[in-house]
């Protein structure tokens, strides 16, 4: 039998096996420091939250703290620090809600396909009909601005997006011979979804969890732009945009500030997004080698 | 200088994910002189394909040339810069892949795609350069050359679409044409007439070509030299002849070996001595949504017994044993399971129903979860029909995989880790787990080259000994059905046209649709294509394609016999024949075709 005799594949170290590109490398790195400010953050920003420090409003950078002073003369980079906090943890919280509904609706779709299909799939295109940002105006109009509200509107709206990409990832993959060979077997829903699908749609839905983050971000610091989303005293770097705009005809770069930390922290996760799907194509296109 | 291509001295690399670059050909040289077809063979990842992609300067994403030379026309092209070796393609060497079906963009009509490349190389205007393609469809044999180019690429045939494939590489008049297995993925009656128009155009055109094949008796056809290949190394090379009559090599004589087994000489045991069936299909008629694929077939699978269904693609084989199988829901008839009608829906089966008759399918690399270990995926039958957990089922699943002569070791490897053959028997070795009384078998070796298959076939043979298993076993491969089944089945456009012991089927008198498949089998004498494609049948079968749910016999439109004002308006009946042999024929039994 000559096809038994045994190659084993060559395995590579982790590190090796990341293949991390200087983009990706730099994304990575700038995204690791994010997470390490939001989680050691009290310990690190020299004055408190919402602390007023200096009686002159919009102090450059330099006077006052180190990256100067806002509308009230609160430490903008004690702010950004306790910012960065809120803004990830709740791009991660909608993020995971979204992704809850959308994958379990969107995979049940998939699977159960029929009138349940049918229902969800036009639910979820009326909704995708309106723009994003004014279907969550109106819901967080009508039940007001709390963080629940806010959480809870947000994720869903992300998750139609979500629903879409799940849906149409199980269709595919539902049709694969190894599906049908469960199925043949005469396995259940639960197992077909949890063990041949989902495991199998993995890295697609790991780019699109980064990228419905980043949108996230996006997502909420527009709202608290706006007023809807985070509220004073709290501090969040969409909040830090709205509240110190007004500076930046005095020449102030409080608002400016905490715009490229979201600049910096959406674009790194997109950069790194992009490495994790380019490795991945790689990947199967590697595979075909040894053909 | 005569010679069109000489390669000296190639190396190619390639790196497998995460790893280090392994070398793939090491140090190949070859030659093409012009009016020459150089046959590369050898087992898939010998790197046949490699080589021919190099002809063109070209390696595969992950994989480099990192020796030798290439010269085409007298110029090195490795020595080329990027640009300048770009446009020689398509203008001096041009490429047919296996499926023209992924080349053709589907939504552009198939005239404007074939001379896109002379178009873009500046040939001429569109005007003049689709006069030159209306006469090379007519040199490629295609019907009503003059309207064709006008048809989008899904409104023609597999067989002409490729026919259209080699059109589009030759619209430039290239020096050198890279076939790379252009048959592969047809039947052998497409086979023969894509063949022939390869082999004519390139006589015609005076063009070097290379041609990739696993298949000897392609290569016999086709070929002036022969360069066997093994694990990216030159085995041995010579003219066709001397390859084919007098191999120098072991392992050339290896390949030949596992060349199929001419169809007629096998017999076998009495079909009396069968015993009851462990599947009966009765009258069953099946589809997809509004489409009826299936209509009014019965087929019989006796205990430990091998049935054999053949038929050309599309015929509905696949269908059979999805039907059977429970995954396509009949509409009309009955299954019968091990003496007890089986429920038209797989979820309504009962798991010991389920357990006796297991499916395997065509495609070993997606039949089995990429994200699950081997052990994991011989496991869960285990687990699911027989409940067994821990130990004991890591016991069996060593036994199972020793069962198809795999290494134990495996069961802690992903499917990606395993060559194609090796799959394809984890893949068996997953139907066995259940014990089942019979196995469905899709295709099971047509993904696999001869060697490679013919071990899977012999792996077959044994455990229906040992475990006494029936199997239904589809395939197009006749070669393959002839030497192994007991009983065959012919199946046409979704209705049994012939039916009985696989003896009586391969010997005459034939169906004629059964004669047309059988004198479509490649011989690996040299000339046979010549006799075969200018039979009145070849040219009959070759001029239409299968029409599913027509009026009629449904061979009526490719049939060389048939009877006008009768075969296309009556279905024929099924005639029970000496030696119990059922065919489905307007003929009388004297003129159906004999051999
Ligand atoms: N899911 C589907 N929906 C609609 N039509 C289908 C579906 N699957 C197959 N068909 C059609 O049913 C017919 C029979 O298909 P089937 O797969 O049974 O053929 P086959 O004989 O197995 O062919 P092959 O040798 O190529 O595997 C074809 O015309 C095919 O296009
Ligand atoms: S019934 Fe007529 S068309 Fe059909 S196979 Fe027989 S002779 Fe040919
Ligand atoms: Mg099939």
């Amino acid at each position: 039998m000559s096809d038994v005799s045994d190659h084993g594949a060559p395995r590579a170290s982790v590190f090796a096996g990341l293949r991390l590109t200087w983009t990706a490398g730099l994304a990575g790195a700038i995204l690791l420091f994010w997470l390490v400010l939001a989680l050691f953050g009290p310990w690190i920003a020299p004055h408190g939250e919402a602390e007023i420090i200096s009686g002159t409003t919009f102090a450059p950078i330099g006077e006052g703290g180190l990256l100067g002073t806002d509308k009230l003369g609160r430490d903008v980079f004690s702010r950004l620090i306790y910012g960065v906090r809120t803004t990830m943890l709740l791009a991660l919280i909608t993020t995971l809600i979204s992704f809850a509904f959308g994958v379990t609706l969107g995979f049940a779709a998939a699977i159960l396909k029929g009138w349940f299909d049918v229902v969800i799939s036009r639910i979820v295109e009326a909704f995708m009909a309106f723009p994003s940002t004014l279907l969550a105006l109106v819901v967080i109009g009508a039940f007001g601005t709390s963080i629940t509200v806010l959480v809870l509107t947000v994720g869903l709206v992300l998750s139609t997006g979500v629903f879409r990409v799940s849906r149409a990832l199980g269709y595919d993959i539902g049709v694969m011979d190894f599906v049908e060979a469960a199925r043949a077997r005469g396995e259940g829903t639960w197992w077909i979804l949890t063990r041949e699908i989902l495991p199998n749609s993995m890295a697609p839905l790991i780019a699109e969890f980064g990228l419905r983050f980043t949108f996230s971000i996006l997502f909420l610091s527009g709202l608290s732009f706006l007023g809807l989303g985070v509220q004073e005293p709290a501090a969040d770097w969409g909040l830090m945009v709205q509240e110190n705009v007004g500076g930046l005809f005095l020449g102030s770069s409080a608002a400016l500030i905490p715009a490229a930390c979201i600049a910096s922290l959406t674009v790194s996760m997109n950069l790194l997004v992009d490495w994790f799907q380019q490795r991945q194509q790689g990947e199967t296109v590697l595979e075909k080698i040894d053909q | 200088m005569t010679d069109v291509l000489t390669i000296k001295n190639l190396h190619v690399e390639g790196r497998p994910p995460g790893g280090d670059y392994v070398p793939i050909v090491k140090g190949v040289s070859l030659n093409v002189r012009k009016g020459e077809v150089l046959a590369l063979i050898g087992e898939s990842g010998s790197g046949k394909s490699t080589i021919s992609l190099a002809a063109m300067g070209f390696a595969r994403p992950g994989c480099r040339i990192s020796r030798g030379e290439v010269w085409l026309n007298g110029r090195d092209i490795m020595a080329l810069p990027p640009h300048d070796r770009h446009a020689l393609r398509g203008d001096e060497v041009s490429y047919v892949a296996q499926s023209a079906a992924a080349s053709f963009n589907p939504a552009l009509r198939i005239g404007r795609q074939v001379i896109e490349a002379p178009l873009w190389h500046g040939a001429g205007d569109a005007a003049t350069l689709t006069a030159a393609a209306v006469e090379l469809y007519r040199k490629l044999d295609l019907p009503s050359p003059e309207t064709v180019g006008e048809k989008f690429p899904h409104q023609v045939s597999g067989g002409q679409l490729q026919r259209l494939m080699a059109a589009m590489a030759m619209s430039c008049g290239p020096d050198l044409l890279i076939l790379d297995e252009p048959t592969t993925a047809l039947d052998v009656t497409t086979q023969i007439e894509v063949l022939k128009a390869f082999r004519d155009i390139i006589r015609d055109q005076g063009t070097a070509a290379i041609y990739v094949t696993h298949d000897l008796a392609v290569v016999a056809q086709v070929a002036d030299r022969i360069l066997v290949l093994k694990n990216g190394e030159t085995v041995e090379e010579g003219p066709t002849n001397q390859i084919l009559h007098a191999p120098r090599h072991d392992y050339t004589r290896t390949l030949m070996a596992a060349v199929r087994p001419a169809p007629h000489l096998v017999d076998h045991i009495d079909p009396a001595a069968a015993q009851a069936p462990v599947i009966s299909v009765r009258n069953v008629t099946a589809g997809y949504g509004a489409l009826t694929i299936l209509s009014d077939v019965s087929v019989d699978v006796p205990a430990a017994s091998v049935v054999g269904v053949i038929g050309e693609s599309g015929c509905g084989k696949s269908t059979l044993a999805r039907v059977v199988a429970g995954l396509t829901p009949l509409r009309e008839g009955t299954v019968i399971l091990d003496g007890k009608p089986a429920a038209p829906a797989v979820r309504d089966r009962p798991r010991a129903a389920l357990k006796d008759c297991q499916i395997v399918f065509q495609m070993a690399d997606t039949a089995l979860n990429p994200r699950q270990r081997i052990g994991d995926i011989l496991g869960r039958p285990l687990d699911f029909y027989q409940g067994l957990k821990g130990r004991e089922r890591a016991e069996r699943v060593a036994e199972l995989l020793e069962l198809v002569d795999l290494p134990r070791g495996f069961a802690s490897r992903f499917p990606g880790e395993l060559s194609g053959g090796q799959k394809q028997r984890v893949n068996l070795a997953r139907a066995l787990a259940a014990d089942p009384k019979v196995i469905l078998c899709d295709e099971v070796t047509s993904a696999l080259d001869t060697v490679v298959a013919a071990g899977v076939i012999e792996l077959l043979k044994s455990l229906k000994d040992k475990l006494g298993v029936a199997y239904m076993f589809i395939s197009h491969d006749l070669s393959t059905v002839a030497s192994f089944a007991d009983e065959v089945v012919v199946l046409y456009a979704g209705r049994v046209v012939e039916k009985g012991p696989s003896k009586a089927v391969f010997s005459p008198p034939f169906h004629p649709y059964t004669k047309l498949l059988l004198s479509s089998v490649p011989e690996m004498r040299q000339g046979w294509l010549d006799g075969v494609a200018d039979t009145s049948e070849a040219r009959a079968a070759s001029a239409a394609s299968v029409v599913i749910g027509g009026t009629g016999c449904p061979f009526a439109n490719r049939c060389a016999l048939a009877i006008s004002g009768t075969c296309d308006t009556t279905a024929p009946a099924v005639r029970d024949l000496p030696g119990d042999l059922q065919i489905a024929c307007h003929l009388p039994v004297a003129e159906l075709p004999v051999s």
